[in-house]
């Protein structure tokens, strides 16, 4: 890999600190009563949102159709996802050291491999918290789950919800992008070398 | 047909001036037409414009907030202007049912003086915090007349916070007036009375009025950063009755006026006794140079015995200090501190203009308004031109000090404000109307008739260096026909007058609560971004507070119980109690767990000779309660919080005195999926 190569995979790399900045995901619910809007803010490692006492707002609000409360400590994710992070930081660090290309896009596949990972697991989460309910909730509609939309928008009782990758994604998506320019540029130039170069001096 | 209606609604207006003047009380008479006339004798017509410029579309927000005193209510009432739409009424000296205010253990101490509890007061006069002359939305200060208090109000959860009692005083009316920079609040005292000079009033014959009988001014030292009041020190003052006061501003910065009547000491019939003097006196103070006597030794010191109530944020308690002593000047001493000009007749307002350099003095039995000017003042106490003295204290000449008179103004000038465009406007009782003149050469501009004989007047910013000179508001005395009857008892009415052009506009009449007797008025942007929403759980300090559902809990110690309970949408922890005897004083400390706006829960409890109490989001309140017979009380939310409000209750369970059945305490019967909720058993 050449210079440029080099500091694209350094960008990869850096990039993800965005995570550490700004929330994954963003999930926000607007009611009659509630025009300011509630906003879950999924982070690497926290829940939190527009307000200081956002999670006990959910719950309250969620108790009454069965929901089990959400705490951030339920979720062992939260406490080493920031690792896996830290670790896709310093390796891509590494990456763009060594310099090797197909280490990049090892790289490159393996973080696409997390993310997806990531996402599936948001996924059943929405899953589990929206049809594990109590069977003593005081408000039960035959039928109706309250499984929140991964992505987009869904009406659940008086609630519109919405639910949008935030900042904190996008560091994922630029890191996959800057280290697949890496590789693909990497692999590039090193096509053009061989073409330009004559085949006695391979050996 | 047309200009035939026109004309009869031009000509109405004066009609019913006339018909004030000649006899108020007749109007009560005045019959309807047959053909279904549904307005008052006065409903006159308005403009085409007027409803747009009040029209406050649904869930737009007003220009201004307004804090109309409440009078004999004791309370504050907080309208958006240009709409008249109540938002709130602020409980000061008066106990207040709807959220408990003086009634649970928290805030009973508001309303201890050293008269005992006094849960009611006469509230007369709103003065908004300043800085540099303007008004700056930090606080409310207003005065409790009956009881001598002054309180303060804080523009951040617009509650009561600081409520001092003010000693040596009766008939606190001549209250509360800040400085430009809220240096201090000065109070005055209507009522002269013998002081005994040990913190009370002397056993003394009624007949030696004018020997024995003094007043008073305080001056309250104001903390500038968090507005807590101290009383400095006071300056007795000649027995008059002090009534109205203002401070100055630019030149006129360092003074403060008073208005006096009963310069002839009347002791009894003082509607004809304190008024035969032609002349009586407007009271000029320098505060800054009498602060200046107080700090370098000029004040003596008497016993006094007087409370100061005040509001602790962090666990949202009153707690009341007892003072004992008070520091006091006397005129005679102080040279250079105080004069009087003499005034015509029982004067009741006096307003200084923005610039400082006028002072307007209604004499309400006066036919004329005089405008004194600060510059003649100055002038007449460096030549001297006294005439004589008064106690000690130097009377200025008439003519030496005054710019002009405005002539025939109307009937019964009361007070005055100004627009900040060269113009002031005049309330007049007696005529029942507003004039508006103009300051520089004192002509009457512009007259509008008010419904019915209005008292205080009220432009925004009006009594400061910056007015806001779009809005007058009127307040009245009488409202007689303006709305719908309500039997014997009325609300009062208030106008609200566009002076923004030449003219006077009437936009829109709306009743008020009890009596406002002054008001102020502040651009809503100067407070709404400042408004707390709800307190953080986090910063309650309160002793008794469970700030979360495990904490909550029931102790008995001898026959008192506390219970420290939660609440929470949609349920009480504990909700299940048991072990209450007959006899026992049971405290429920009920905090409010919720952390979002405007989810308040109430608490109530069958029985209890109390009001409910109102829990703000992340407060702390008390409910006392002596259980007299056995039984199971039920206990529920007073307000609808949630859509199971309705089953937010509870029981207690009370047994004979000397009973076996242990305390005992339970919310739920088995784990619920419910955030928090654990068997507190």
């Amino acid at each position: 890999m050449k210079a440029l190569h080099r500091v694209l995979m350094i960008f990869a790399a850096l990039s993800l600190g965005l995570l550490f900045m700004f929330p994954m995901w963003k999930i926000y619910l607007k009611a009659p009563q509630y025009p300011e809007g509630l906003e879950m803010h999924i982070w690497v490692n926290k829940i939190a949102g527009s307000s200081e006492g956002i999670l006990q707002n959910f719950n309250i609000l969620n108790h009454y159709i069965g929901m089990a409360p959400i705490h951030a400590d339920s979720f062992a994710e939260l406490k080493f996802m920031p690792y896996v992070v830290i670790f896709f930081m310093i390796t891509g660090v590494i990456v763009a050291l060594i310099g090797k290309r197909n280490l990049a896009g090892a790289w490159a596949g393996l973080l696409m491999g997390a993310g997806a990972a990531g996402i599936l697991d948001f996924y059943l989460w929405l899953v589990k918290f929206g049809t594990n309910l109590s069977p003593e909730a005081p408000i039960k509609v035959p039928g109706m789950t309250y499984i929140p939309p991964l992505l987009g928008h869904k009406t659940l009782l008086n609630f519109e919800a919405l639910s949008l990758p935030a900042l904190g994604s996008a560091g994922i998506m630029l890191a996959i992008v800057f280290s697949v320019l890496a590789f693909y540029l990497s692999y590039r130039a090193s096509k053009k070398e061989l073409v330009n170069k004559p085949v006695h001096t391979a050996a | 047909m047309e200009t035939l209606i026109n004309k009869l609604r031009n000509v109405a207006p004066k009609a019913a001036l006339l018909m004030a003047v000649a006899a108020g009380a007749a109007l009560q008479g005045c019959s309807r037409s047959e053909s279904g006339d549904r307005g008052g004798a006065t409903a006159s017509a308005l403009s085409s414009d007027a409803a747009s410029a009040v029209y406050v579309a649904p869930g737009k927000h007003d220009e201004l907030y307004s804090f109309l005193s409440g009078g004999f209510n004791g309370q504050v009432s907080v309208y958006g202007l240009p709409s008249g739409r109540l938002l709130k009424i602020i409980p000061v000296f008066s106990q207040h049912a709807e959220n408990g205010y003086g009634y649970n253990e928290e805030t009973k101490a508001m309303l201890q003086t050293s008269h005992g509890f006094v849960p009611w007061d006469d509230l007369h006069h709103p003065k908004l915090s300043r800085s540099n002359g303007t008004t700056d939305g930090r606080w409310l200060f207003v005065n409790g007349n009956n009881t001598p208090r002054v309180a303060r109000v804080d523009l951040t959860t617009f509650e009561t916070v600081e409520i001092m009692e003010i000693p040596n005083s009766a008939g606190n009316h001549c209250s509360p007036y800040p400085t430009n920079n809220n240096e201090y609040v000065i109070a005055g005292t209507r009522f002269s009375v013998p002081l005994d000079m040990k913190g009370g009033t002397s056993d003394v014959s009624l007949e030696d009025y004018e020997k024995e009988f003094r007043g008073s001014i305080s001056f309250i030292k104001i903390d500038q950063e968090k507005g807590d009041m101290d009383l400095d020190f006071q300056i007795l003052v000649p027995g008059f009755d002090y009534d109205l006061a203002n401070g100055g501003k630019g030149p006129s910065e360092d003074w403060v006026f008073f208005t006096t009547y009963n310069s002839e000491k009347s002791g009894t019939l003082k509607e004809i006794g304190a008024s035969q003097n032609d002349k009586d006196y407007l009271a000029a103070i320098n505060w800054k140079l009498a602060a200046k006597y107080a700090k370098e030794g000029k004040a003596r010191e008497m016993p006094a015995n007087y409370y100061h109530n005040k509001m602790d944020k962090g666990t949202h308690t009153a707690k009341s200090t007892v003072k004992k002593k008070v520091r006091y000047l006397l005129p005679e001493d102080c040279p250079g501190m105080m004069y009087l000009l003499p005034a015509p007749k029982s004067p009741h307002g006096i307003d200084v203009d923005p610039s400082g350099e006028f002072m307007v003095v209604s004499g309400k039995l006066a036919s004329a308004i005089p405008v004194f000017s600060f510059a003649k003042m100055q002038d007449a106490i460096k030549n001297k031109k006294f005439d004589g003295e008064k106690n000690g204290i130097p009377v200025l000449q008439y003519e030496s000090v005054l710019k002009g008179e405005v002539k025939e103004p109307g009937l019964g000038p009361l007070h005055t404000e100004f627009d900040g465009k060269g113009n002031a406007y005049t309330s007049m009782f007696v005529s029942s109307e507003v004039v508006k003149w103009k300051l520089n050469d004192l002509k009457v501009m512009d007259r509008i008739p008010v419904y019915y004989s209005v008292g205080h007047l009220m432009i925004p910013g009006g009594d400061t260096k910056e007015p806001y000179g779009k809005y007058l508001v009127a307040m009245n005395k009488i409202t007689k026909d303006r709305y719908l009857p309500t039997g014997p008892e009325l609300a009062h009415s208030a106008q609200l007058i566009d002076i923004s052009g030449d003219k006077m506009k009437l936009l829109l009449d709306f009743p008020t609560v009890a009596e406002p007797h002054y008001a102020q008025a502040i651009k809503a942007d100067l407070v709404a971004p400042k408004s707390v929403k709800f307190h953080k759980l986090d910063e309650n300090k309160h002793p008794q507070a469970a700030k979360k559902e495990s904490e909550a809990s029931v102790t008995r110690k001898g026959n008192v119980v506390h219970a420290k309970m939660t609440s929470i949408r949609s349920h009480f922890t504990p909700d299940n109690i048991e072990g209450v005897q007959v006899g026992d004083t049971v405290y429920f400390h009920v905090t409010n767990l919720e952390q979002d706006w405007d989810v308040p829960h109430g608490f109530a409890v069958m029985g209890a000779n109390t009001s409910e109490t109102l829990i703000m989001p992340g407060a702390t309140q008390t409910l006392k309660w002596v259980p007299k017979k056995a039984g199971v009380y039920p206990m529920y939310c007073t307000d609808f919080c949630s859509a199971l409000h309705q089953e937010m209750q509870g029981y207690v369970r009370v047994s004979p005195k000397g009973s076996n059945v242990p305390i005992k305490f339970s919310t739920g019967k088995k784990k619920q999926n419910i955030p928090g909720v654990a068997s507190t058993k």
